[in-house]
C-alpha cells in the first residue's frame, strides 16, 4: 500500500494528482486542470480539458479564449477522474465562480482552496467549512497587521469623500474580475444609484456578472462621457490605469484603490493612492487562522503569500503544516 | 490627538505640495496654544522623548505579539509605529484621547522604567490612527512626506508673514514655539535672537552635471571632504552646528574658546593631516575626522592626535553686520579681513582655485582624485548668501566616481515607500579567482542609483532567487552583477573585506554580465588613496 497522501504532489508549477495524472491551478499548459477560479495567476489558457465551475469557465473563455475541453462542475457536484480520484467543487467565497476542490482517494481527503476569504460578498456564494485531512491554504494576507475592516466602514469612507467634493470624480483601482463588481454592488448595497462610470477594460467581465445575476446598477463607459458627466461621480479602472495618462480625461480625479494592501500606508503610498479602500477578495489574518482552526485538518499546506507568518502561527498552535514553493502566483493588485 | 491623528493620515496620502500647505496651515488655524505647537515641531523638526525609541516600542511589543510573527510584519510593513499600531490589541475601553499637549507632557514625564506600563495606558486610549500618530510624534522624525522647509511654509501661510523670517527666529527658540505664535498669530513683536547663538540655515548647492559657466562670473573652490559647519559666537557663547542645525558643540571643545568676535561663519570642520591636496592642503581624510564625529566627550588623546580646525569658505555675520545681502566678491573680501584676527591653529581659508577658463578648471578637476580632495565648488560671484538650494549660485562639481563590477549577495527590504521591496543591497567582490574556486566577500551597500521600475525587477529576481534566509535578510544565489560607483575606498576593520566604499550607489544593472566576470578585492583595494 502507498505512503498516506502519496497521491498529491505539490510541484512548482502545481499541485500534482498522480492516478488522475491531473493539475489543480497548473501555471503551464497540461493535459488537463483543475482550476479554482478565472484569475490569470490561477487560470492559464492551453489546457487539453479544463475542469471548473460554469462561471470560471464562462471568465476563462471570455479571458483567454479557452473553450476547448471545457468540463463544466456544478458547486457540491463531483466528478470522478481516473485513478479513483473524486472531486467535488465547493464554494470560496472569493469572486464569481470560484471554488474550493476537495479531492478524495483512498479514504483520504485534501482539499485546495485555491483563493478564498469569509466576508460577505453580494457577487458569490460564501466558503464554506468542509472536513478534510489535509487543508491546502492561500497566504495573501497571512500576516497579524492585516484585519479588513467591514466594508460598511469602507463604503462609507467613500461617499462621504464623493459627497464632499461634487466638482471632482473618485477613481478607483479595483482589480477587472472580482473585486470591481464587488465594489460595484456593494455601492448599490449602500444606496448608491448613480451611474457608474467604467474603464473600457472593465465592460466585458461587468457584463458577464450581469449574465450570471449580479445586479450592478446603471454603468457608463468612460469613453462615450465628457468630464462634465463625470463630475461627482464614481469611475472604476484596473489598477495598472491609476497613473495612466488615460486618468486626464476624468474632472480631476480622488485616486483611490480598493485592496487589502491598502491597510499598509506605505503600500498605498507606493501606488500614489490618495484615499486608501481596505477591500480584499482574500482571507485576512483572523479569517485565516480561524478557518485553519475551523476546518481541523491533519495537516495545512500553505501556499502563496506570506506563508513564513502563517507557519509560525500553526507552530505555536500545535497545527501541523509546510509551506509549498509554488511558482507564478502573483499577489500584487488585490 | 483626533485632529493630530487625522491631519497626519491626510498628509500621508496627498500628494500635491499645495494641498499638504493647505491641510497644515487649517490645522494650524484652527488649533489652540499649545497643541499646534507641539504639532508644528513635530511636522517641522520631530520631538526627543529619551524614554521612547523605537527599540521601546519594539520590547513592548514582543511582550504582546509572538517575536517571530512581529519581526515578519516589522519587516513587511517597513515602519515600526506603523506596525505597532496595527498590532496594538484593541482595548475593550472606548477611546479617550489625550489632547496633544497632553500626550506630550505625559510622554516627557516617562523613564526608561516607567515607560513600560505608562506608554501601553496612553495607547490604549487612542484608536489605530490615533496610535500611528502618537507613535510617529513620540519617535522623533515623522517621515510622512512633509519636510521641515514644508511645515515652516504652511505655518508662514497659515498667518501671513515671511517663510525667511519664520527660518531666522526659529532656531532661536524652542517647542511649542509660544514666542512664534504671538508674534504670526498675535500680532505682538519678532522674537529677539540677536544675543543668541543660533544656527542660521545654510545655502546649498546644486549638482552641476552638464551646466558650464563663465569662470569670469564664477569663483571657484576646492570641495574639501569634512563636513560642513557653522561656528556662531553670540552673547558670550560660542557653538558649533552641523548641516542640519544639530548642535554639535560637546564634540569638538577645542573650537569653543577661538573665536574673538561675534559673527556666524560657514566651513568645512577638517582634522590636522596630510592627505587632502598633500603637504599644503594640510588637512586629514574624512576617514580620520569620523573617528571624532559623534562622541559626546572627547578625550585629550584624541583632541591632541586629532585635533580639528575649521576651513573657512564664507561669513554671514561679522560683529553685528549682517552681510548675508551682500554678493559672494564683497563677503569673500570680509572673510579675506577677518582670517588675519583669528588664531591659525584653528582656522584657514578655503583658497581659490584659480583657472585660465572652464576647460582649465576641468582638468584640475580631473586632479583632485590624487588629491583626495571631493571636487570643486563653484559660486556666482554676485550671490548673497541664501538658505537653502537655489539653482544658478552655487554649484558643486564632483569629481567623477571610481566604479567597480560587484555581485549582489544580499538584500534587505527597504522602508517608508520602498516598504516591502527588497532595495537594500550588499555586494562583493572575488578574494581570487572566481573558476578556481574563491569566494565573495562583502565590500558594500547600496540603496539607490536605480529607477522605480528597475527596483520592481530587482526585488522580483530577489524573490526568485533567494537561497537563504536570515531574518529579515535574503541570501540570493549570487547571480547578478552591479557596475556600483563610489567616491572613494578606505581601509576599514569593520568589513571582512577590510574595506570601505564612500558614497556607494548602483551606477547599473548588469543583467548581461556573468558574476565570474565581476572584480576582484584586489582591483578595488588598488583604488585607496590613504
Amino acid at each position: 500500500m502507498a505512503a498516506p497522501f502519496s497521491w498529491i504532489k505539490p510541484e512548482p508549477h502545481g499541485i500534482y494528482i498522480e492516478p488522475a495524472d491531473c493539475w489543480v491551478d497548473p501555471s503551464r499548459a497540461v493535459d488537463k486542470a483543475l482550476v479554482t477560479h478565472g484569475h490569470a495567476d490561477h487560470a492559464r489558457g492551453g489546457h487539453g480539458q479544463t475542469v471548473a465551475t460554469p462561471e470560471t469557465l464562462a471568465i476563462m473563455k471570455l479571458r483567454y479564449a479557452t473553450s476547448d475541453g471545457a468540463t463544466p462542475v456544478e458547486y457540491g457536484e463531483t466528478i470522478r477522474l481516473p485513478g479513483g480520484v473524486d472531486a467535488t467543487y465547493i464554494p470560496a467565497g472569493h469572486v464569481l465562480g470560484s471554488a474550493q476542490i476537495l479531492l478524495e482517494h483512498a479514504g483520504e481527503r485534501v482539499i485546495v482552496t485555491g483563493d478564498y476569504k469569509r466576508r460577505a460578498d453580494p457577487t458569490c456564494p460564501p466558503f464554506e467549512v468542509t472536513a478534510c485531512d489535509i487543508f491546502i491554504t492561500e497566504a495573501t494576507f497571512g500576516l497579524p497587521v492585516f484585519c479588513h475592516p467591514p466594508i460598511e466602514e469602507e463604503m462609507q469612507k467613500l461617499l462621504d469623500r464623493l459627497a464632499a467634493h461634487p466638482d471632482r470624480c473618485v477613481l478607483i483601482g479595483a482589480y477587472a474580475l472580482g473585486k470591481a463588481q464587488r465594489v460595484i454592488a456593494e455601492l448599490r448595497a449602500a444606496g448608491h444609484t448613480d451611474p457608474i462610470y467604467l474603464h473600457g477594460a472593465m465592460e466585458k467581465m461587468c457584463r458577464l456578472y450581469e449574465e450570471h445575476g449580479v445586479d450592478l446598477g446603471e454603468l457608463r463607459m468612460v469613453a462615450e462621457h465628457t468630464k462634465e458627466d463625470m463630475r461627482g461621480a464614481i469611475v472604476i479602472c484596473p489598477p495598472s490605469a491609476l497613473n495612466d495618462r488615460w486618468s486626464r480625461r476624468l474632472p480631476d480625479p480622488i485616486t483611490a484603490m480598493a485592496s487589502g494592501w491598502m491597510r499598509v500606508r506605505q503600500r498605498a503610498r507606493q501606488r500614489n493612492v490618495e484615499l486608501p479602500l481596505v477591500i480584499s477578495d482574500h482571507a485576512d489574518w483572523g479569517e485565516l487562522t480561524r478557518t485553519i482552526r475551523e476546518v481541523d485538518a491533519q495537516e495545512n499546506w500553505i501556499t502563496h503569500g506570506r506563508e513564513d507568518a502563517l507557519l509560525r502561527w500553526c507552530q505555536l498552535h500545535q497545527r501541523r503544516a509546510r509551506a509549498l514553493a509554488l511558482v507564478g502566483y502573483e499577489d500584487e493588485d488585490d | 490627538m483626533d485632529e493630530f491623528a487625522a491631519l497626519v493620515d491626510a498628509l500621508v496620502y496627498t500628494r500635491s505640495r499645495n494641498e499638504k500647505l493647505r491641510l497644515i496651515a487649517e490645522y494650524l488655524r484652527a488649533t489652540p496654544d499649545p497643541d499646534r505647537g507641539w504639532a508644528l515641531a513635530a511636522l517641522a523638526d520631530g520631538l526627543d522623548f529619551p524614554a521612547v525609541k523605537s527599540s521601546t516600542i519594539r520590547n513592548l511589543m514582543k511582550d504582546r505579539v509572538d517575536p517571530i510573527l512581529w519581526t515578519l510584519s516589522r519587516d513587511f510593513v517597513g515602519d515600526t509605529a506603523e506596525t505597532a499600531s496595527l498590532l496594538w490589541p484593541a482595548p475593550e475601553e472606548p477611546p479617550s484621547p489625550p489632547t496633544v499637549s497632553e500626550a506630550v507632557e505625559l510622554l516627557s514625564s516617562m523613564n526608561r522604567k516607567s515607560v513600560v506600563i505608562e506608554l501601553p495606558h496612553l495607547l490604549d486610549r487612542l484608536d489605530a490612527s490615533g496610535r500611528y500618530a502618537l507613535l510617529k510624534l513620540a519617535t522623533g522624525g515623522m517621515r510622512i512626506g512633509v519636510s521641515s522647509r514644508l511645515a515652516k511654509t504652511a505655518f508662514a501661510q497659515a498667518f501671513d508673514v515671511s517663510v525667511d523670517e519664520v527660518e531666522e527666529y526659529w532656531h532661536g527658540l524652542a517647542a511649542p514655539y509660544p514666542e512664534l505664535f504671538d508674534w504670526a498669530a498675535n500680532g505682538e513683536d519678532p522674537p529677539d535672537i540677536e544675543n543668541l547663538p543660533t544656527f542660521r540655515p545654510f545655502m546649498l548647492a546644486h549638482p552641476l552635471e552638464e551646466t558650464v559657466v563663465d569662470l569670469a562670473e564664477y569663483a571657484a573652490e576646492w570641495k574639501w571632504d569634512g563636513i560642513r559647519v557653522q561656528l556662531v559666537r553670540a552673547g558670550g557663547e560660542t557653538r558649533l552646528y552641523s548641516r542640519s542645525g544639530d548642535d554639535i558643540s560637546a564634540t569638538f571643545p577645542e573650537l569653543l574658546d577661538v573665536l574673538p568676535f561675534n559673527a556666524v561663519l560657514d566651513g568645512e570642520l577638517l582634522v590636522r593631516g596630510n592627505v587632502q591636496g598633500g603637504e599644503a592642503g594640510g588637512a586629514a581624510s574624512f576617514n580620520a575626522l569620523q573617528q571624532r564625529l559623534g562622541r559626546k566627550t572627547v578625550s585629550k588623546k584624541m583632541l591632541k592626535e586629532a585635533p580639528a580646525f575649521v576651513r573657512l569658505y564664507d561669513v554671514l555675520i561679522a560683529e553685528g553686520n549682517d552681510l548675508r545681502e551682500k554678493d559672494w566678491t564683497s563677503r569673500r573680501a570680509a572673510l579675506e579681513q577677518l582670517i588675519a584676527r583669528l588664531p591659525e591653529s584653528h582656522f584657514d581659508l578655503s583658497s581659490l582655485v584659480e583657472a585660465r577658463d572652464f576647460e582649465h578648471l576641468a582638468e584640475i578637476r580631473e586632479g583632485s582624485r590624487d588629491d583626495a580632495i571631493e571636487g570643486l565648488m563653484l559660486k556666482r560671484k554676485d550671490s548673497p548668501y541664501i538658505a537653502g538650494r537655489r539653482v544658478g549660485y552655487w554649484y558643486k562639481w564632483k569629481r567623477d566616481p571610481l566604479l567597480v563590477d560587484c555581485v549582489l549577495m544580499y538584500a534587505q527590504r527597504g522602508s517608508g515607500k520602498r516598504s516591502s521591496f527588497f532595495s537594500d543591497y550588499t555586494f562583493g567582490c572575488w578574494d581570487g579567482d572566481p573558476d578556481q574556486g574563491a569566494d565573495l566577500l562583502p565590500v558594500g551597500k547600496a540603496y539607490s542609483g536605480f529607477t522605480d521600475e528597475e527596483l520592481k525587477k530587482l526585488d522580483r529576481h530577489v524573490r526568485s532567487n533567494t537561497v537563504n534566509r536570515f531574518g529579515p535578510v535574503r541570501e540570493t544565489d549570487k547571480s547578478l552583477v552591479f557596475e556600483v560607483a563610489f567616491d572613494s575606498v578606505h581601509e576599514s576593520k569593520r568589513h571582512k573585506s577590510g574595506l570601505a566604499m564612500r558614497f556607494p550607489r548602483i551606477h547599473r544593472i548588469r543583467w548581461d554580465k556573468p558574476p565570474h566576470e565581476a572584480d576582484r578585492i584586489e582591483a578595488l583595494r588598488a583604488l585607496i588613496r590613504d
